[in-house]
């Protein structure tokens, strides 16, 4: 099968809309038909990765694990809009700590998130095939 | 009267309408995405002065879903669903921002 280039833009929190877990099912998808997938966390998407949520007190899944286990799926492109980490007071610091194999570097543990500015994410974007938006 | 919002202002203008509309005997309370308004952010002076005043509020559970509990601005005062209902039995009228 080709391979395309797939990028899924995350611009939404994760518990207030269907959106963030909705894109979660689709890239696990992506990756089952074992396309080349890039996620970008953008606006209130940056929410999505922050270290520590605890859903106890809402009665709902906590999927934020599950991006725990991308990197076992081969997706390793996780970038984070710095403008939007800013504007929200946050900093890489307060994301989780998503890490993927390399395979071709002895299975060395590497970061997954790589945080990029809005112009490093528009060259980004520019190089993708298809780009689907949550 | 309570005025709850439940959306984050860097996506929706509900914060902004309910800061326009509310007296000066009113309180907020932040719910679901709502909390993210009770982070300290670029957004936090919309708020300051009624978090001074003791009238900003935010749903616990819904603040600890998004890890965002050592990140609240001052003066936000944390309520829990039992919270929620005395806020509702002393305001009266409640008026939600959707």
């Amino acid at each position: 099968m080709a391979t395309k280039k797939f990028m899924y833009l995350n611009r939404r929190s994760s518990f207030g809309t269907v959106y963030a877990i909705e894109s979660l099912e689709v890239v696990l998808i992506a990756a089952a038909f074992e396309q080349d997938v890039s996620l970008a966390f953008m606006d209130d998407g940056v929410y999505q990765i922050v270290e520590g949520q605890e859903t106890d007190g809402i009665g709902m899944k906590n999927f934020s694990k599950t991006f725990h286990a991308l990197g076992d799926y081969d997706i390793n492109k996780l970038y984070v809009s710095k403008e939007s980490l800013e504007e929200r007071g946050l900093s890489e610091s307060d994301l989780m700590p998503l890490v993927y194999e390399d395979e071709d570097d002895d299975w060395e543990e590497k970061p997954s998130i790589r945080v990029v500015t809005n112009d490093e994410l528009k060259a980004i974007m520019s190089e993708q095939d298809v780009c689907l938006s949550f | 009267m309570l005025h709850t919002v439940n959306k984050s202002s860097f996506e929706r203008n509900s914060l902004q309408s309910c800061l326009n509309t509310i007296d000066d005997s009113s309180v907020i309370l932040f719910i679901e995405d709502g909390v993210i308004n009770a982070a300290n952010n670029a957004n936090s002076s919309m708020i300051a002065d009624l978090a001074t005043e003791g009238r900003i509020f935010a749903l616990q559970g819904d603040v600890e879903a998004r890890g965002i509990s050592s990140k609240l601005a001052d003066n936000i005062k944390l309520v829990d669903y039992a919270g929620f209902v005395d806020l509702v039995v002393e305001h009266g009228t409640a008026v939600s921002w959707v």
